[in-house]
């Protein structure tokens, strides 16, 4: 039943969408060690309230988003291209 | 009960009299009946037998808390059971049949578990069979035998017949229920220039109206307003769950004739801005001796029969009450010439009605009769609530009215637990910070002026009338106890919960009332405790010295009634469900005869059968022909994607362990990409068309999983590669041609290329002309053969594939399927969807070789973990049969020990007889690999279907290890 606002597409029900892990985390460098690796693909923190979240709008534009969801409530506050370049142009129109 | 109908007045149609049959019996009711008013009015008075006992149950109420009259309706394929009959309107040609009765309602074999009742009290399942001697089986056996003795209603066996759809619709109010407090909220919004959507679950609006003498006049010019001012108004609409971002959940009634094959129920998701919830309140039974027997009613529900049906539910009536609605309902059974005894729980009460005789003071203490009612055992109640018999009144209808309880499920469904309130007696939905708002009776405002007034107030946003006690304030009664008498008080009558088995259940531990609930199934019936929760609540407070409101409330969770599964698919069943993917080269294939399987949702051919063969022997002669001559196959299923960019060969390169910077150009590669934890994900090969372009082929299965994480590495991690994805898997169909003479075939069709040895090594690819079509062209294998693959646009590849096989057959050639394409490449021992389970690490499956160490790549770090390197890991060997004549079975165990524990050493993962070296071989993932295994034997365990065969362990290359063949 959330609705997600695709910066590109605009409000989209989210069954256009696919869910795509935890955005607070920074994959290191390929060349980074197997416990840095280790952080980064097992250790998740499982907040309740706001939580920033990767969706794909699979079958919309195919961005990768940055979704900010309430884990609690599932609202759904602000939406922006995960990729910086994106981002970066939208805020220059803005 | 000996119902009968009124002479004039209700909302029926006189002038058109619609036929029905219930157990096979023919009546007559009319439109605008229910099925249960058409019941009532024919004097049918036994409906059903309970769910455990068989006790017969008549109708009990008007709405959809009903517990007693659970009908099954339609037959054969169109068998709709538990419909309850209050709800379900009367058409012409019915078929309505009792439930849980043999052989007749009259006379249930079933019966004798009432007698049995002392060994059927709450949790005997688990008491009874804990433990059980012959375990689980004795249980599955025991279980059997008492589902068919207690239940409801059997579906159909048979596919559903008919149609539902989904609808989605927006406004700015939903208004639900359309009564005086829901009618009033509509047209409260709507003036204030809003957009509503009202919806009312019954067939007919205007809810409590119908239920008072006149009220249908009243509601008609409601109604009427409502049109003319453009309210969407939505009859036989069930809001039955409130959702998340304020979505509402609707399913709409569309048809009840099965016969005509349109949409039989529509789900709508709606989104309002505002929620106005006027679900009005369920009058309360109360719990005192032999409550379900036939002729016992909510007060309030024979109200809305007498006035909305024209229809007396009785000859001689008690009404026993606990509150002032009541009254009303005794003066309504007086005009309509029933005769009638009010006996009030308490010394006060408003003036008695004209004609009804008030008894201030008493209470049914247990009713009396046969199967049904014949009269009720009165009594007083003294100091600690016991009752005190007094006296015994004759009567064939007992109307109770233990006081109301809102209908507060919506609300709850948000989260918000609801709120005892000790003014009416009842809970009050919980405050919630959403757009929704309770109104009317579902507020706790029960009289009718102030039913309105609520509705207008809320709909504006005001606070409107609150709950108030009145002038003669309600008994909090819930529960008629008796000294010295073993009563059976039913609450929920539906699953045959008593007031005993609260309280045994309170006394073995079930203090919760979440606990209680489960244990003794109260309030999980059709109903969900629509009628039943408030009184065992009550009971279990009184039972453990705690108020109501201590004892809490079990969660209203949706649906708020029942609704079927079909309706909730919507068109979302069959092809709709689960759509095929055709190839362009689906009917070609099709048209050769090709016995098509399923791969995801790929049709693909399994393989080419030829005069009756059986697929072993199609797909052996596949192989040989492959082997031996030229095979053709259709393999556009491989996911396509195009890489192209400046930094397209580094994307590459990260993505796979293997390296791909430096493969030239017009050369294609093999390579394998691992997840971030280092698990094999995917392989495939990469083809260089130029500088910036390569083209990616994916197994069938990833092709989309691939895409999405390529796209999610090039969004989220690494940004300022200039790299530019497009699937074109669907746009693009393949053709591997392969076995000793492709070039042969492909020769003759394409002319401008060279084929040789010399100008097209293994691994090249080239652009080419086949058919007049644009084709690339990549000598690449997976059989194990010298092999081309060509890719062609997908509306060209008829064409491509006619010339290719009018080449082929005369040669000998054959068209192969994804049998032989799989027993091929077992032959060659290369991986596929079974190896790649997850699960396996490049050197599981004997990879380890091509990950690079000049550069990162994608799982590297992870595939380098102490538990990566466990040798102890399942790893690819190949296995044959010690004796050659028996045969090999996929997904059988493996161990060297006879007397296998746990499971096992290892499993197999594929199998194929192979041709070529004449006995069956497998590919199989065991502990330790070929460094632990190698030449020895093992036992495949196949319990079910072969039994044990010994195999001997061996390189999975069974076939042309060195690959001489493929690269010729």
């Amino acid at each position: 039943m959330i609705r997600i606002t695709c910066p590109f597409c605009g409000e989209r029900d989210h069954s256009e969408f696919s869910y795509g892990g935890d955005a607070t985390v920074e994959y290191p460098a390929l060349d980074a060690s197997v416990g840095e690796w280790n952080e980064a693909v097992y250790k998740r923190s499982n907040p309740r309230g706001p939580h920033k979240e990767y969706w794909h709008h699979l079958n919309g534009c195919r961005s990768w988003l940055i979704v900010e969801r309430d884990t609690l409530t599932h609202e759904v506050g602000k939406v922006e291209f995960a990729h910086p370049g994106l981002r970066a142009a939208v805020e220059k129109t803005a | 009960m000996s119902g009968y109908r009124l002479d004039d007045g209700g909302l029926i149609n006189r002038d058109n009299p619609l036929t029905f049959t219930f157990d096979g019996k023919e009546y007559t009711g009319f439109e605008g009946d229910s099925l249960a008013s058409a019941l009532i009015a024919n004097g049918v008075d036994v409906v059903g037998r309970g769910f455990k006992y068989h006790r017969p149950r008549g109708v009990m109420s008007a709405g959809v808390e009903e517990g007693g009259a659970l009908l099954t309706v339609g037959g054969g394929r169109f068998r709709e059971p538990n419909t309850k009959a209050p709800v379900q309107p009367l058409f012409g040609g019915l078929v309505a049949t009792a439930q849980n009765a043999w052989p007749s309602v009259q006379m249930d074999v079933g019966r004798i578990n009432d007698v049995m009742k002392r060994f059927l009290a709450a949790g005997f399942y688990y008491k009874t069979f804990f433990g059980v001697r012959g375990g689980t089986k004795d249980w599955m056996l025991f279980e059997k035998i008492i589902r068919k003795a207690a239940g409801m209603g059997r579906a159909s066996r048979e596919p559903d017949p008919d149609s539902y759809e989904t609808a989605h619709a927006a406004c700015d109010v939903l208004v639900v229920g359309s009564g005086p407090a829901g009618l009033a909220a509509a047209k409260a919004a709507s003036d204030a220039g809003k957009d509503v959507i009202l919806a009312e679950q019954d067939f007919v609006l205007g809810g409590s109206y119908l239920s008072r003498p006149g009220g249908i006049d009243e509601a008609v010019g409601a109604i009427d307003a409502l049109r003319i001012a453009g309210v969407t108004i939505m009859p036989r609409t069930c809001v039955f769950g409130l959702y998340d971002s304020g979505v509402a959940g609707l399913i709409e009634q569309v048809s009840d004739d099965p016969g005509l094959h349109g949409v039989r129920q529509r789900t709508w998701i709606v989104r309002p801005r505002e929620i106005v919830l006027a679900t009005g309140a369920i009058e309360q039974p109360l719990a005192f001796g032999n409550n379900d027997r036939p002729g016992v009613m909510q007060a309030g529900a024979v109200r809305t029969y007498l006035n909305r049906y024209a229809v007396a539910p009785g000859k001689r009536a008690v009404v026993a009450t606990t509150n002032d609605s009541a009254y009303a309902v005794a003066a309504d059974l007086v005009a309509a010439g029933v005769g009638v005894t009010l006996i009030d729980a308490r010394e006060i009460g408003p003036d008695a009605p004209d004609g009804v005789k008030v008894m201030r003071g008493m209470v049914p203490i247990r009713t009396k009769g046969n199967y049904v009612l014949k009269g009720v055992e009165i009594g007083t109640l003294d100091d600690e609530g016991y009752a005190a018999a007094h006296d015994t009144l004759d009567c064939d209808l007992l109307a109770v009215s233990g006081g109301w309880t809102p209908a507060v499920h919506l609300t709850s469904h948000r989260g918000p637990k609801p709120v005892w309130n000790d003014t009416i007696h009842g809970f009050l939905a919980g405050t919630t910070n959403e757009a929704i708002r309770t109104c009317g009776a579902a507020a706790g405002v029960y009289d009718h002026d102030g039913c309105i007034a609520s509705g207008e107030a809320v709909a504006q946003g005001e606070a409107g009338p609150q709950p108030e006690e009145g002038a003669n304030p309600a008994m909090p009664l819930y529960e008629v106890k008796s000294r010295g008498k073993k009563l059976k008080c039913f609450i929920d009558p539906q699953h045959d919960v008593t007031t005993d088995d609260v309280r045994l259940a309170e006394r073995e531990g079930f203090v919760s009332i979440e606990h209680n609930k489960r244990y003794t199934t109260l309030g999980m019936a059709t109903d969900q405790g629509k009628v039943g929760n408030v009184i065992g609540i009550a009971i279990m407070a009184d039972a453990s010295g705690r108020t109501i409101s201590e004892t809490g409330t079990t969660t209203f969770r949706p649906p708020y009634s029942p609704i079927s599964i079909g309706a909730l698919a919507g068109r979302g069943t069959y092809m709709h469900f689960r759509p095929v993917r055709r190839t362009p080269l689906h009917d070609w294939n099709l048209a050769q005869g090709a016995v098509m399987t399923d791969a995801g949702l790929w049709k693909r051919p399994w393989y080419f059968p030829t005069d009756g063969e059986s697929m072993d022997d199609a797909y052996i002669r596949e192989m040989k022909a492959v082997r031996s001559t030229v095979g053709l196959c259709d393999v556009s299923t491989l996911g396509k994607i195009m890489v192209q960019g400046p930094d397209a060969g580094e994307f590459l390169n990260r993505v796979y362990v293997n390296g791909f910077g430096k493969l030239a150009i017009g050369k294609a590669r093999y390579g394998v990409m691992l997840r971030d934890d280092g698990i094999v994900y995917d392989d495939g090969t990469v083809w260089r068309m130029s500088e910036t372009d390569f083209l990616m082929t994916t197994t069938t299965a990833n092709a989309a999983g691939v895409m999405a994480k390529l796209e999610e590495f090039l969004q989220t991690r690494w940004p300022d590669l200039k790299v530019q994805l497009t699937s074109v898997s669907d746009q693009w169909a393949g053709i591997a041609v392969a076995g000793p003479k492709c070039r042969e075939v492909l020769q003759a069709v394409t002319t401008e290329c060279d084929l040789s040895d010399e100008a097209f090594p293994f691994m090249g690819i080239r652009e080419a002309r086949i058919a007049e079509a644009d084709v690339w062209i990549a000598r690449i294998s997976f059989s194990g053969e010298r092999a081309f693959e060509v890719y062609v646009r997908g509306g060209s590849a008829n064409a491509v594939m006619d010339a290719l096989w009018d080449t082929a057959r005369p040669i000998g050639g054959v068209l192969y399927g994804t049998e032989a394409l799989g027993a091929l490449r077992i032959e060659k021992g290369h991986v596929a969807g079974s190896e790649l389970d997850g699960r396996t690490s490049l050197d599981d499956l004997g990879l380890g070789g091509m990950a690079s160490s000049k550069k990162a790549f994608i799982g590297k770090a992870m595939s380098e973990r102490e538990g990566m390197r466990d040798p102890d890991r399942l790893q690819l060997v190949g296995i044959a049969p010690v004796d050659s004549d028996k045969r090999l079975r996929a997904g059988a165990l493996l161990d060297s020990r006879s007397d296998m524990v746990d499971q096992g050493e290892g499993f197999i993962t594929a199998v194929t007889d192979s041709p070529d070296l004449g006995h069956w071989i497998g590919l199989a993932l065991v502990k330790g690999g070929l460094k632990r295994w190698e030449g020895k034997e093992m036992i495949s365990f196949d319990p079910a279907r072969d039994g044990n065969t010994a195999v001997r362990v061996m390189s999975p290359h069974f076939f042309d290890p060195k690959g001489e063949r493929m690269h010729g």
